[in-house]
């Protein structure tokens, strides 16, 4: 496939505004700043671009929820809080390619009539937040950002705002706390943040990848952006994480549903040790239902395949795992990292997670007892649903999932205090 | 109390925001980048700045990891341990700090050059094994590597920063 979203990476001075020009970068968003602010949502509507953060909702419906009239100020937020273990696809586009991303934030922003674009980066990313620095700078120096946007009479300003560590403030409604400077605690839906949301007024939150995809829908239309995919639902190009025991772990542009065995084979080279065997597969991020080596097969990276398949798409971050892993201790950890992360809102996810830990922990440590199984699987099931955020989902669903489809494995662990894999 | 050039900075991130306490996170990150950690004095400062509670501002520095409230080694080494990095070694490296600099992880060594921390997923993965040094990842770690980044820095250099020559594997 011809790179889209990637095309700049590994160009000399793909970061400066220069080179993003000469390649065409910004004349998108002069032909959209000469459209209808409603085409341009309707463009990336009849597009069919999902969500690239994990939930995979359409982007052009969700700026549509947005109101048209404008008592009072309105924002977009470019979740840039990239989090979710597996995933590191956001920080190619940011470190290579700012003026994309941003390109693709003042469209956005332009559609939906906002004022300011928010771009909230994970505290960590230090060297990212100083090269969308730099390219906020130069934006504004050339007129493509601030007052009277390359003379069209609209204004929007970009402001970087670094998290400080914390996965919860990806969950949109937590990130806005966090912008609002507080602790990132998430709200209750509804409202949702397209009728109450930064300080209380209309917002919209978009991934990184998801925006930097629409300054090439407006470039080359939405049936272009169509006819990469599989289907009508599931369309565009997709960065892809890989990463764990694979031979060439990295970021991969492919097309929406793309073979995952073709993505491993193909694009990573396989395993990191071709002596020993796949063993499982986590597709869409840490948070999403683990897949057995013989479920990979035939099975596409998209999000209805995927979903079809009992898991998701998430952040379409491959964690690869080889005979050798011990699925106790690989969600172990796990249990440790939403253990950790939980902000502690809800009781089920507090405790849940809390629970998750202990109990894969005295597993793990040899202290474990036979019964744990099902009570991982009850406690887990009691973390679905009960909560004000998708964490505690995101905590249960990997647990459930190891603890049914390698359920021998974690019977061994109690039985004989050791791990079946060393 | 941090000087005319300090405030300016600072009345420039305000202005960024519409409404006053949209700046408590910038406003705590530059304090840390100044000091290496957030005083209570600083908490104050940053609260009557923006016209807030004390209270309510060490309940949003004490939500967030990479904020400290008290001062750390002269280097912060945060080694990641999440799954990707645990399944190419990160266990093994961490072991192998611990060991070098004679600490627990949340300790600094007895010279006060490096405070060892544990990371949840610093997205990274691709190169995993790896640490945030301060303000730089560190990448495709090995022993070996570990070892020269440390050195390096002991001799008051430093290290450049980034990807290894190959991905890495650490073997238990």
């Amino acid at each position: 496939m011809e790179p889209v979203l990637t095309r700049n990476v590994g160009r000399e001075g793909s970061q400066t505004l220069e080179v993003y020009r000469a390649t065409g970068g910004y004349q998108p968003l002069a032909r959209a700043l000469k459209m209808d602010p409603d085409a341009v949502t309707e463009e990336v509507k009849s597009s069919g671009l999902r969500g690239r953060g994990g939930a995979g909702f359409p982007a052009g419906v969700k700026w549509s929820f947005m109101p048209k009239d404008g008592s009072q100020p309105k924002y977009l937020i470019c979740n840039a809080d990239e989090s979710e273990p597996g995933t590191f696809k956001d920080r190619v586009i940011m470190e290579h390619d700012p003026h994309m991303l941003l390109e693709g934030c003042l469209i956005a922003s332009y559609a939906m009539g906002a004022s300011i674009a928010f771009i909230y980066i994970r505290g960590e990313y230090v060297y990212s937040a100083r090269v969308l620095e730099r390219a906020i700078a130069e934006a504004y120096e050339a007129g493509l950002a601030g007052k009277n946007i390359l003379g069209s009479g609209y204004d929007c300003e970009l402001v970087l705002h670094r998290g400080a560590g914390a996965y919860i403030c990806g969950e949109e409604t937590a990130l806005m706390d966090s912008l609002e400077g507080g602790r990132g605690n998430p709200r209750l839906k509804p409202p949702f943040p397209a009728q109450a949301g930064l300080y209380g007024c209309p917002t919209t939150i978009n991934n990184v990848e998801t925006l930097s995809c629409v300054p090439h829908i407006i470039e080359r239309g939405a049936d272009w952006f169509k006819g990469i995919g599989p289907d009508e639902r599931n369309t565009g190009p997709k960065l892809y994480c890989l990463s764990g025991h694979i031979k060439r772990p990295g970021t991969y542009e492919l097309p929406m549903g793309v073979p995952l065995m073709e993505l491993l084979e193909e694009s990573g080279g396989g395993m990191l040790f071709p002596d020993r065997s796949l063993k499982a597969v986590i597709p869409g991020g840490s948070s999403v239902p683990v897949l057995r080596a013989d479920e990979c097969r035939d099975l596409r990276m998209d999000f209805d395949s995927l979903a079809k398949a009992g898991t998701m798409l998430g952040s379409a971050a491959v964690i690869v795992m080889d005979e050798t892993t011990c699925m106790v201790k690989a969600m172990e950890r796990l249990a440790h990292f939403y253990a950790h992360e939980s902000c502690g809102q809800c009781t089920p996810c507090r405790e849940g997670c809390g629970w998750l830990e202990k109990i894969l922990g005295r597993i793990e440590g040899g202290e474990g007892r036979i019964e744990d199984l099902d009570l991982l699987l009850t406690v887990s099931n009691n973390m679905m649903g009960t909560t004000i955020c998708p964490l505690s989902d995101a905590a249960a669903m990997p647990c459930n999932s190891f603890v049914s489809k390698f359920r021998d494995e974690f019977e061994y662990h109690v039985k004989n205090r050791a791990c079946l894999v060393s | 109390m941090y000087g005319a050039e300090f405030e300016k900075q600072v009345d420039q991130v305000v202005a960024r925001y519409p409404e006053p306490r949209g700046a408590l996170l910038p406003l705590l990150h530059m304090c840390q980048e100044r000091d290496g950690f957030v005083s209570t004095r600083a908490q104050e400062w940053v609260a009557d700045r923006l016209g807030l509670a004390p209270a309510f501002v060490h309940g949003t520095l004490t939500f967030y990891t990479m904020f400290r409230t008290e001062p750390p080694g002269k280097h912060v080494i945060y080694m990641c341990t999440t799954l990707s990095c645990m399944l190419r070694g990160s266990d093994a490296v961490v072991g192998h700090l611990k060991k070098r600099l004679g600490v627990e992880v949340g300790g600094t060594s007895a010279d006060g050059l490096f405070t060892l921390l544990n990371a949840e997923c610093l997205g990274s993965c691709d190169t995993a094994p790896m640490m945030q040094l301060d303000d730089d990842y560190y990448e495709d770690l090995t022993i070996e590597r570990v070892d020269a980044i440390l050195d390096a820095l002991a001799a008051g250099e430093k290290p450049e920063p980034g990807r290894g020559p190959e991905r890495a594997y650490v073997e238990e």
